[in-house]
């Protein structure tokens, strides 16, 4: 593996081998001393050409614990074209010797483009591209439900059997897609629900099932519950009547959490809108996996940074230790 | 030439007991002793020698294991490798004997890497080094306390232990 830039590109093995490796991360983190020396004199560059805080400390928060050096690149507000702006950036970053690039773009592509353009020899981590993949935020929350379904008893495993219903804006959620692919490629069951308004059309083509109503895939009894944001900012593009009747159709309210088992995972990729998406009786349940989520990504970049920057190149020869 | 087979399972099974005896008197009476096997064959190595040090003085010593993996200074030259779990005994290593237990001491880089993954876990009061085969060699000021067997050799020569519960069989070879 050069690049992480969707979990499209991932096979089972591999998949399993990071969050196998996010095992071992989340070992490291009540040692005394926490901090790892494997991404020692190591460049990581956070390019982020759109806010985001949460995915933006996580992924600092990983290359620190791994002795990396983090330049953090807040391309925010730059006027040049995307393509030149993306380009000669690569080429500072490149002058600057970076080992890894994290980037978040508002363009969907951005990562793929910087992987393949030729213009830099870094691993490319996508931290989220337009409403294309968000590949980490996969992989986390498939991490949060193998550990909480099974325990101690993750390693080497899948998510095979296991349902999961994804529901929000589909249309406009990288996390959304990132989490489709990976989660079927470990074997799970996806359900999708949504609006109308905020399906894709291609989604016919996904390996899911497709609900207009929540309660419809409640009543399936699903393992994880992930809902997804409401982007308030793109209410006004009238996808939906109000967020009242949003939340009301497509909400988490109390009255459907109360409904669920009581091993069911709800997940959110947050910030959550409480009210809106979720309620608050579920967002803080027992059952709510929102905090490990954020605890997990730090493990899972820690766990994609180590297998992408530490080692040398995989057809570089190996010497016995 | 073929390989050849400078242990067989008896000697393993001897060489292992001497070493538990060893590290018992050199805990003169006091301390808790925690074995610390460096996967893979070395966990298997520390289990074996602590249910011998049971068998002798039950309650003593404990078991688990240590991955050097991400503290390794070999890390950018060769293709990254998945770490292996750690398991550090319930009451940690502060103020403990630990007894780090490895296969093969060869370069002594492994060993350095295992001290530096011990400060990451506590302060112990003291660290020992105990291994099967010693072939020599020595890149680093490093020496075992306990040896099974000192096997000298020749670096392009290649040392091999293999043990049942990994292998499926129990021997230490040599081949050029």
């Amino acid at each position: 593996m050069r690049h992480l830039l969707s979990t499209r590109d991932l096979d089972r093995a591999s998949a399993i081998r990071l969050l196998d490796v996010a095992e071992d991360m989340a070992q490291t983190a009540d040692r005394a001393v926490r901090t790892l020396p494997a991404l020692r004199d190591k460049t990581v560059v956070n390019l982020f050409f759109e806010d985001s805080t949460r995915t933006r400390l996580s992924f600092e928060a990983a290359a620190k614990r791994l002795s990396a050096n983090v330049i953090t690149f807040s391309a925010k507000g730059s006027s040049v074209s995307k393509g030149e702006s993306l380009k000669d950036t690569a080429q500072t970053l490149l002058a600057m010797g970076a080992d890894a690039i994290i980037v978040r773009h508002h363009d969907s592509g951005a990562a793929h483009r910087l992987a393949n353009a030729g213009w830099i020899d870094a691993a490319i981590i996508n931290a989220g591209d337009g409403t294309h993949e968000h590949p980490t935020q996969a992989l986390l929350d498939a991490f949060t439900i193998r550990q909480r379904r099974f325990g101690t008893e993750t390693r080497g495993r899948g998510l095979d059997g296991l349902r999961v219903a994804i529901v929000g804006d589909i249309l406009h959620s990288r996390v959304a897609r990132s989490n489709v692919w990976l989660l079927h490629l470990l074997g799970a069951e996806v359900h999708l629900v949504a609006p109308r308004t905020l399906l894709p059309t291609r989604v016919a083509t996904w390996p899911v099932t497709v609900h207009k109503h929540l309660d419809e895939a409640l009543a399936l009894a699903p393992d994880a519950v992930m809902m997804l944001r409401i982007q308030t900012e793109r209410m006004r593009d009238a996808y939906f009547p109000n967020a009242r009747e949003y939340g009301r159709e497509w909400g988490l309210t109390a009255e459907r959490f109360a409904r669920l088992g009581p091993d069911t995972m709800v997940m959110h990729p947050g910030p959550m809108n409480r009210g809106l998406e979720i309620s608050s009786s579920a967002a803080d349940s027992s059952g709510s996996t929102v905090l490990a989520q954020v605890t997990n990504g730090v493990f899972i970049r820690m766990a994609v940074l180590y297998l992408l920057v530490a080692g040398a190149d995989e057809s570089a020869t190996g010497v016995n230790g | 030439m073929a390989a050849r087979t400078v242990l067989h399972d008896a000697d393993i099974a001897r060489a292992l007991r001497r070493i538990g005896h060893e590290i018992l008197e050199s805990r003169r009476g006091d301390g808790r002793l925690v074995l610390l096997g460096i996967p893979t064959r070395g966990v298997t190595l520390a289990e074996r020698i602590h249910r011998l040090i049971e068998e002798i003085e039950p309650g003593v010593s404990e078991v688990g294991a240590l991955d050097i993996t991400l503290y390794r200074d070999d890390l950018a030259r060769t293709p990254t490798r998945a770490p292996a779990p750690t398991r550090i005994p319930a009451g940690g290593i502060d103020g403990a004997i630990v007894v780090l237990v490895d296969d093969v001491l060869y370069s002594g880089r492994t060993i350095r890497a295992a001290l530096d993954a011990i400060v990451a876990h506590g302060r112990p009061r003291a660290v020992r080094l105990a291994v099967l085969v010693d072939r020599g060699h020595r890149e680093l000021p490093i020496r075992a306390d306990f040896v099974g067997k000192n096997l000298p050799s020749a670096t392009s020569e290649r040392v091999s232990v293999r043990l049942s519960e990994v292998d499926g069989v129990e021997e230490v070879t040599i081949e050029p």
